[in-house]
């Protein structure tokens, strides 16, 4: 950004308000990211109460589908505080915010992967190495 | 989208050719993340990388749960304490939460008091954040030595599949080591600010550069990262 507008005050000084105009409503923030330290409190205090309902979940015993979806659930809401508030990625350019939480995503089709190779593994030892009777 | 379309308009100086060109064309103005600096681009950029390696921790581990003809042994029950005469399932690790959730909350609070030049208050809040880290570590040491005495190895158990043990000690000795590497990351920074050289435009010692006060936000990146590390472990290990 400083080179671009370095040459843009020797050659073109009406298109640099243009730039500042443009950066302005991309949330740019040259002091670095302030928000109100209230936000952060809240925040805090939401990953609080999620990481005491992903306790409950096991101190109650609940199980199955409903054990595991509770888990995900809060799993992926304490994740997306973090990522958004902590480290301020819902103020960055979407440029930035695409390049790193993209790529992660892929990884849920290795995932897929990995699950369909575990079910056939299980399956051939479950038919040949079960000790038979 | 403006900026690229203006660098175009500009005459272009001549380029230089050969090695020179090759290293002049990487390293001139193609910029994709136009208000982060550097340093930061970086970090998230090593963090991206991180994650990809628990990820495969976290993928061996599916794997291996589900293919072992064993039952895996219950967590709930593997991590509980004896406090008082009552057992409580998974306790300690529902403490280690809390504590690093703590931290991340002391860590966001040094960000923004750093870039309010507040030394005394960041340097404090980020001691603060290191101090949660240690007492992390030192509740996992705890829970390690317990589960050794009580016979988990990384080749066997006493309740069931014998991976249990090696993916136990893999991911949350990586873990935990990103998390002591964190704390001495934290204490180097905080003493940087607590001395005021971010400034005074103090050269470090390892670069000689001026440093600024967004190295605090960057390190904050890291440290809210293995919080958020901690989020998947807690859920696909300890509660699964």
């Amino acid at each position: 950004m400083t080179n671009v507008a370095v040459h843009l005050e020797a050659q073109q000084p009406s298109l640099q308000a243009d730039v500042h105009d443009a950066l302005a409503s991309g949330t740019t923030h040259t002091k670095g990211q302030q928000h109100p330290i209230k936000l952060y409190l809240v925040v805090w205090g939401w990953l609080f109460v999620l990481s005491t309902c992903s306790y409950l979940v096991d101190y109650f015993g609940l199980h199955g589908h409903l054990r595991w979806s509770l888990i995900l659930l809060f799993m992926v809401l304490k994740a997306g505080l973090i990522v958004a508030v902590f480290m301020h990625m819902a103020w960055e350019r979407l440029a930035l915010a695409y390049a790193i939480l993209l790529p992660p995503v892929l990884v849920l089709v290795f995932v897929a992967i990995m699950a369909f190779e575990a079910d056939y593994t299980h399956l051939l030892r479950v038919l040949f190495f079960a000790p038979t009777a | 989208m403006a900026e690229t379309a203006l660098i175009n308009n500009i005459e272009a100086p001549a380029r230089p050719a050969g090695w020179r060109g090759i290293a002049a064309d990487w390293s001139s103005d193609q910029r994709a993340f136009k208000n982060v600096s550097w340093g930061k681009a970086m970090m998230w950029i090593f963090l991206l990388s991180d994650t990809f390696i628990f990820s495969c921790f976290l993928l061996s581990y599916m794997t291996t749960r589900m293919t072992t003809t064993v039952p895996w042994p219950n967590p709930s029950e593997v991590f509980a304490l004896t406090i008082g005469d009552k057992k409580i399932p998974l306790i300690l690790i529902a403490i280690m939460t809390f504590i690093l959730i703590s931290s991340s909350g002391t860590m966001a609070m040094a960000v923004n008091f750093g870039y309010r030049r507040d030394r005394a208050k960041t340097a404090a809040l980020m001691l603060a954040t290191a101090a949660f880290g240690a007492t992390f570590v030192g509740m996992q040491a705890f829970e390690w030595t317990k589960l050794i005495r009580e016979g988990v190895r990384p080749w066997g158990n006493p309740w069931g599949a014998e991976q249990f043990g090696s993916s136990f000690f893999m991911i949350t000795g990586f873990h935990g080591t990103h998390v002591t590497i964190g704390v001495i990351f934290l204490i180097a920074i905080a003493r940087k600010v607590w001395r005021g050289d971010f400034d005074v435009g103090r050269r470090g010692f390892f670069t000689s550069r001026k440093g600024h006060y967004e190295i605090v936000e960057i390190t904050g990146l890291y440290w809210h990262f293995v919080d958020l590390v901690w989020v998947f472990i807690f859920a696909l290990f300890y509660l699964w």
